[in-house]
């Protein structure tokens, strides 16, 4: 099957597939090729694409996925392959956001730390093993 | 009839007028392209969002939402996406006409302006302007489009604008820009007629689906008109510069000939002066 992975500043990723992970609102999902139309929103989270024994990891900040019989296609607000990740950079906004979550205060915006804390996690796994 | 020196001095600031609109005009061919690349790139996101949104929508019509149902308010709001710089021949004055001739009561209209131009033009006719995000159009981010989006979803969903309307400038191409009003909120669903429709199912429930869908719709269609605006922009502004250059030239040509018949004139008048005087004296 065709995936495509499309971010706002262009394609991302175009190529083919025989099964597809990634996480889903409801929960880590698992695609083969002749798969339900479905269409779900994606959490911040690593997507793995596998192309018979080639595995590809890609970070995704959040999105939706159109899932079609044959293809599929990631609308993504972000996308990075895992050597553009900046690991350094991904911990310390791992720790902003967790040091914001912590302190409970209010006024500060849970959600948009929970969503901060997320996209950090998902870059910090699909950079590392 | 002017004097040789009035018209030489005219010459010289034109001349540097044009030097001055000819750089203006290299400087904003070099953002169009870049501007142009952008909007190019970016087209194929905002494609499969309209597609998908409308898909949903067009098979979820009678879904009872607020995105779909609207509320009570009866002020609309205007994303007006103009530019922060002048000399863009009309391109503000265009998107300031497009608010003033919408049809919308001025009372009733509620805007977030985008581009400093567009608001000083929007304010001085007498709109309110509840918002300004003028740095957004210098480099357009997604971040900046999500901002404005939350922005006005708050606003729609306290009921203090019951509809949201986006005004920017379409770029068709380099020479053909068009300004243009979308209507963002409540959804329409559209007539979808490319062939058989698939039954799609949702995770989660269609209605919590549409909630999670439609901000990043709306920040995507805002960020699209961003970037297209800002590639009009430079587009409306090579065409200003290069017909104010070929009107420069125009203007020097005429006034070379004028200097060069004050110049034959002044040796003229001279040459009967010396003569009448020689006359004289012989």
């Amino acid at each position: 099957m065709n995936i495509k992975i499309i971010k706002p500043d262009g394609e991302f990723f175009d190529g083919n597939g025989n099964f597809l992970e990634f996480t889903a609102v409801t929960g880590r999902m698992g695609v083969y090729d002749n798969h339900i139309p479905l269409t779900t929103i994606l959490e911040p989270c690593v997507v793995k694409i596998h192309h018979g024994e080639v595995v590809k990891k890609a970070a995704v900040l959040g999105g939706f996925i159109e899932i079609q019989k044959d293809r599929i296609i990631i609308l993504a607000e972000d996308a990075n392959w895992p050597e553009d990740i900046d690991v350094a950079r991904a911990n310390a906004a791992k720790e902003r956001a967790q040091a914001r979550l912590d302190k409970k205060e209010s006024g500060t915006d849970l959600v948009r730390a929970e969503a901060a804390l997320k996209r950090a996690m998902a870059r910090i796994s699909a950079a590392g093993k | 009839m002017a004097t040789m020196r009035e018209i030489k001095r005219r010459r010289g600031s034109i001349q540097s007028t044009q030097q001055i609109t000819k750089a203006m005009k290299l400087v904003s061919t070099v953002k169009l392209q870049r501007a142009r690349m952008r909007a190019e790139n970016a087209k194929a996101y905002f494609q499969y969002m309209y597609q998908t949104i409308t898909s949903i929508l067009s098979k979820a019509g009678t879904v009872n939402h607020p995105y779909v149902q609207g509320n009570t308010s009866d002020r609309v709001g205007i994303v007006t996406v103009a530019s922060n710089r002048g000399l863009a021949g009309g391109y503000n004055a265009n998107i300031v006409r497009l608010i003033t001739e919408s049809g919308f009561e001025k009372e009733k209209v509620r805007l977030y302006t985008v581009g400093k131009k567009g608001a000083d033009g929007l304010a001085r006719k007498g709109y309110e302007i509840v918002s300004d995000s003028s740095h957004a159009i210098e480099e357009p981010t997604f971040h900046d489009a999500k901002e404005l989006g939350e922005r006005l979803l708050q606003d729609f969903a306290n009921g203090e604008i019951g509809e949201i309307y986006v005004a920017y400038t379409e770029f068709k191409n380099t020479v053909s820009h068009i300004p243009k009003m979308v209507k963002l909120l409540p959804v329409e669903a559209t007539e979808m007629n490319d062939g058989p429709i698939t039954l799609m199912n949702f995770e989660p429930s269609e209605e919590e689906a549409i909630s999670l869908l439609v901000p990043k719709y709306v920040t995507s269609i805002l960020y699209g008109a961003f970037v297209e605006a800002v590639a009009s922009e430079n587009g409306a502004r090579m065409q200003a510069m290069d017909s104010a250059t070929n009107n420069a030239e125009e203007i020097m040509n005429d006034l070379e000939l004028k200097y060069n018949r004050a110049r034959q004139g002044a040796i003229t008048q001279e040459l009967t002066e010396i003569i009448a005087g020689a006359e004289a004296i012989g």
